[in-house]
């Protein structure tokens, strides 16, 4: 009866039953669809059921082993990017070292800049012809590099402790000192506080790192691509039966093999461990207590972030450098070509990118705010779906979304491939989640009765969400865009399958140069994308007055 | 008289996960044009559900809503023509006094002058002139509570929704405001519906009061009636203090009961519908309808087992020879002298605000 009510009066207000319909179409063609194409393509052969390569599973090394690889390589960069930002967490919320405001930037620069640039940067120091290889050959006849399972292990663990540092620092900065405080007054010493209170109240913080570090793991698609040598990882492995082999089916089977863990992770981290937080955050900082501390740890502490945070400047400063030389490894001589290179051969792929971005932002802003106030604040029948189906693709990697996306869209009569319209809808669908997720915190702060009074004066939806919502999560909505729109700059791993001869991207011209052994013009690449995100975001920051890199942190 | 607000049977079920809640069950209530009407209740009882559900934030589970004889249970609130006050005001922080008053009749399209004339009018009429250019926080409580009231008002509704208007509100504000709220009402002749948990409040500013308990309507009536003459047990304790004596009934007159209280106390009190002699009945007692007198005076006497003085009132809890306590309220309590614990008194009842009870 109610819902049937909920029917009726959807009916009575016409512009918000177009708008449900709308985004019920829209998730339904741009993420149910492909993912069921994907699905559909690794279960049936020409036309039969035929889940040919799940059965061979066990018995083929191209499937079990980049499983296994991946696997492998996700476990050691969660645990070492986890304990990276535990260490970087609790300097920065439990000491009162120097240059606590510096450490935390030089932490965000691989999550706004391509996290594949860090790969590009452990080359440029230990690849083939990288610095310190160069190094050990000429001197100690050593013939040693970095690609392969110690590569990845690398540059993963640089390019997502960054994650984890985030969620712990909001976890340990949760924790009140109060309790520290309590324990060392009743005689516990400094190790034994950490140990039985600090540590405990930290674990689902801990545990939530370990998956979200894990999860990015088996989903990264940049780094794996350049460093990854002879050992295979399933997203990698993906886009080669695509590209060398054109075996779409056995594609679709290595995606949803990796969806399997990452989906795992996902529900275990969203639906098992977030609930287990001992942490209220109440929004009202408490005076950080800093006794629990000794200063020798303390210094010690500020020595480790110092290495580090010298390693992460170190590997974007080899980018810089390496953008202004001839050749690296083969002629270190300094030269603006590789710039020239860039605004010239170079233009189309940066105007196409800004194109394609200049699509993805606006509509994806805007579908992002519509989506987030739907499900907090209106009701009608399929609520709950809607809010699942909009948040699916946030769990879902990309490599995914990118075989779903040209099984789903490669003919009539819905036929996209090669168009810029693939691409903007593939950085749409995948990235409006963290807009939703903003603007629904912003309208959770936002007093209903505001909007209800829009309406009960007699304004109809469209008028309320245009006069009232919109300008009450402003914020959220620039944030969001600001955030699709640096994915469009930064992002691979979903739109490496679907960009054209017509339609390319910074970030894959950035591969092709890797791909022939050209590093300083990848590198130049690397810094023009890096220049394009920063200027936009501290544009927008000042416009702002907000560091939206916070706000990302806290809906991340 | 005309009906301008009908609710026939409404009921509001909550489904959480766990459990189903029935906020509003089968209510039925009507409200005539120009008449303010209370809903009563302490918290969780449905008022607000009720009020919602008039104005077409909630969707009723089942039963219908009228507004001046139409059916608008399907309409959303835009197409229903109520306007609410809201509790937190729901005033728009990014517009100021003017632009917040202004929106309802801007979205009626009607022409510049006429908005800007009748926003001023209705400033005039809650005494916010000169205000048209601050912003809701620039305002005080009672001045933002007079912007949400003269925003729901300019639009000219044909019903007002108060959403407990007051409770933002500190205590001597909230009467001087629920004077003016009411003074207006009467003024302007505007059919409302406003819900408060406050009895005092609703006492001073209803025509009628609706008391409402678990989603159900207890009783309707005018204070007077709702005081003097409680539906049950719930109505008579929720609206001012009662004493309830257990009572047998003894004998019928005309207009008057005979009743035995449980001490033996012969009293005459007014006459109940339903009430045959031999049946047994509770006696609602308020705390000012009893007299204290000296020792042996009275209908009974009774010892103070706790005093309590407050300035323009003492309260004293009586052990009565039946074993029942007796709340007494002592008006002026400077001039009497006030009782010592275990001092021996003499208690007369008001026979005529007795009011009896099935049991």
């Amino acid at each position: 009866m109610e819902r049937y009510r909920e029917l009726r009066r959807l009916v009575h207000d016409p512009f918000l039953l177009f708008l449900v319909t709308l985004v019920f179409a829209l998730l339904t063609l741009f993420i149910v669809y492909p993912l069921v194409r994907v699905l559909t393509t690794s279960l049936f052969y020409r036309g039969e059921f035929n889940p040919k390569y799940f059965l061979q599973f066990f018995q083929r090394r191209y499937l079990i082993k980049p499983f296994l690889n991946s696997l492998t390589v996700g476990g050691l960069v969660s645990l070492l990017g986890t304990l990276i930002g535990f260490v970087f967490a609790y300097a920065v919320t439990r000491t009162d070292i120097p240059g606590k405001s510096l450490f935390k930037v030089i932490a965000t620069f691989p999550i706004i800049s391509p996290p594949f640039l860090i790969a590009l940067a452990a080359i440029l120091l230990l690849g083939n012809h990288g610095l310190i290889t160069e190094f050990l050959r000429t001197r100690f006849g050593i013939d040693w590099d970095i690609y392969g399972l110690p590569g990845l292990v690398l540059t993963e663990t640089l390019a997502y402790f960054p994650l984890a540092f985030m969620t712990l620092e909001g976890v340990l900065s949760g924790i009140d000192p109060a309790l520290e405080e309590s324990a060392l007054d009743l005689g516990a010493s400094r190790l034994r506080t950490f140990f039985r209170v600090t540590l405990p109240l930290a674990t689902p913080g801990i545990a939530s790192a370990l998956l979200l570090v894990f999860i990015r793991s088996l989903e990264d698609f940049g780094n794996p691509i350049v460093i990854q040598g002879h050992y295979p990882v399933l997203t990698t492995q993906a886009y080669l039966a695509v590209t060398g082999m054109y075996n779409l089916p056995l594609a679709a089977t290595l995606s949803v093999i990796l969806l399997v863990p990452t989906l795992l992770a996902f529900v275990l981290q969203r639906y098992w461990v977030s609930r287990r937080s001992y942490v209220t955050v109440t929004g009202r900082p408490t005076p950080s207590s800093l006794k629990a501390t000794t200063s020798g740890l303390k210094w010690g502490l500020f020595a480790v972030l110092c290495v580090l945070s010298g390693i992460i400047l170190l590997f974007y400063g080899l980018v810089f450098y390496g953008s202004l030389t001839r050749m690296w490894g083969l002629d270190n001589t300094l030269t603006l070509e590789n710039y020239r290179y860039v605004f010239s051969t170079g233009l189309d792929y940066l105007l196409d990118t800004l194109k394609i971005a200049g699509m993805a932002t606006p509509i994806g802003g805007i579908l992002a705010v519509v989506i987030a106030y739907l499900v907090t604040r209106k009701r009608f029948p399929g609520r709950g779906l809607m809010d699942f189906l909009s948040m699916l693709n946030f769990a879902i990697p990309g490599t995914i979304v990118g075989i779903g996306y040209i099984l789903a869209f490669h003919r009539p009569p819905l036929q996209l491939t090669g168009t810029a319209a693939i691409i903007a809808l593939v950085f749409i669908f995948r990235r409006m989640p963290v807009g939703i997720r903003e603007a629904v915190a912003m309208l959770q702060q936002v007093d209903p009765a505001i909007e209800e009074a829009a309406v009960d004066l007699g304004a109809g939806f469209s008028r309320a969400f245009r006069r009232i919502v919109l300008p009450l999560i402003s914020p959220a909505f620039i944030s969001g865009m600001v955030y699709i729109f640096v994915r469009c700059v930064t992002a691979i791993s979903a739109v490496v399958f679907v960009v054209s001869a017509q339609w390319q991207l910074i970030t894959v011209a950035l591969l092709h140069e890797v791909d022939n052994a050209d590093l300083s013009q990848a590198a130049a690449y690397g810094v023009v994308i890096i220049v394009v995100v920063l200027s936009v975001i501290l544009l927008l920051d000042n416009v702002l007055g907000k560091m939206i890199l916070r706000r990302w942190q806290r809906v991340h | 008289m005309s009906i301008e607000v009908r609710l026939e049977g409404l009921t509001k079920v909550f489904h959480s996960h766990r459990e189903s809640v029935v906020a509003v069950d089968l209510l039925d209530l009507q409200v005539e044009r120009g008449e303010l009407v209370t809903l009563l209740g302490p918290s969780g009882c449905g008022k607000t559900t009720t009020l919602r559900l008039v104005g077409g934030f909630e969707i009723p589970t089942a039963g219908e809503v009228y507004l001046g004889g139409k059916r608008v249970t399907h309409l959303p609130p835009q197409r229903r023509d109520t306007a609410t006050v809201f509790q937190s005001y729901g005033l728009f922080p990014h517009m100021t006094v003017f632009e917040n008053v202004a929106f309802g009749l801007k979205v009626r399209h009607l022409p510049r002058d006429e908005v800007r004339r009748r926003v001023r009018e209705a400033l005039k009429l809650v005494n916010l002139e000169g205000l048209e250019r601050r912003y809701p926080r620039e305002l005080s409580g009672g001045q933002q509570q007079r912007v949400a009231l003269c925003r729901a008002l300019v639009i000219e509704p044909r019903v007002l929704l108060f959403d407990e208007p007051l409770s933002n509100l500190d205590a001597k504000l909230r009467v001087e405001t629920r004077e003016q709220i009411r003074r207006l009402q009467k003024e302007l002749g505007i059919t409302s519906l406003y819900v408060t948990h406050d009895q005092a409040e609703a006492m001073a500013i209803s025509d009628r009061i609706a008391v409402m308990s678990e989603g159900r309507l207890q009783q309707i009536g005018p204070p007077y009636e709702i005081y003097a003459h409680p539906a049950n047990r719930f109505v008579a304790d929720f609206i001012g203090r009662a004493n309830f004596l257990r009572a047998v009934v003894v004998g019928a007159m005309d207009e008057k009961l005979a009743v035995e209280l449980a001490g033996g106390v012969r009293l005459e009190v007014p006459f109940v519908e339903g009430l045959e002699p031999g049946t047994e009945a509770v006696a609602v007692v308020r705390p000012e309808a009893v007299d204290i007198l000296p020792e042996g005076e009275g209908d009974v006497t009774a010892i103070v087992v706790f005093g309590h003085y407050t300035g323009s009132l003492a309260t004293y809890k009586l052990s009565l020879p039946s074993g029942e306590t007796l709340e007494v309220e002592v008006l002026s309590p400077q001039e009497k002298g006030f009782l010592s614990e275990g001092t021996r008194v003499g208690v007369r009842f008001h026979r005529q605000s007795i009011h009896l009870l099935k049991e």
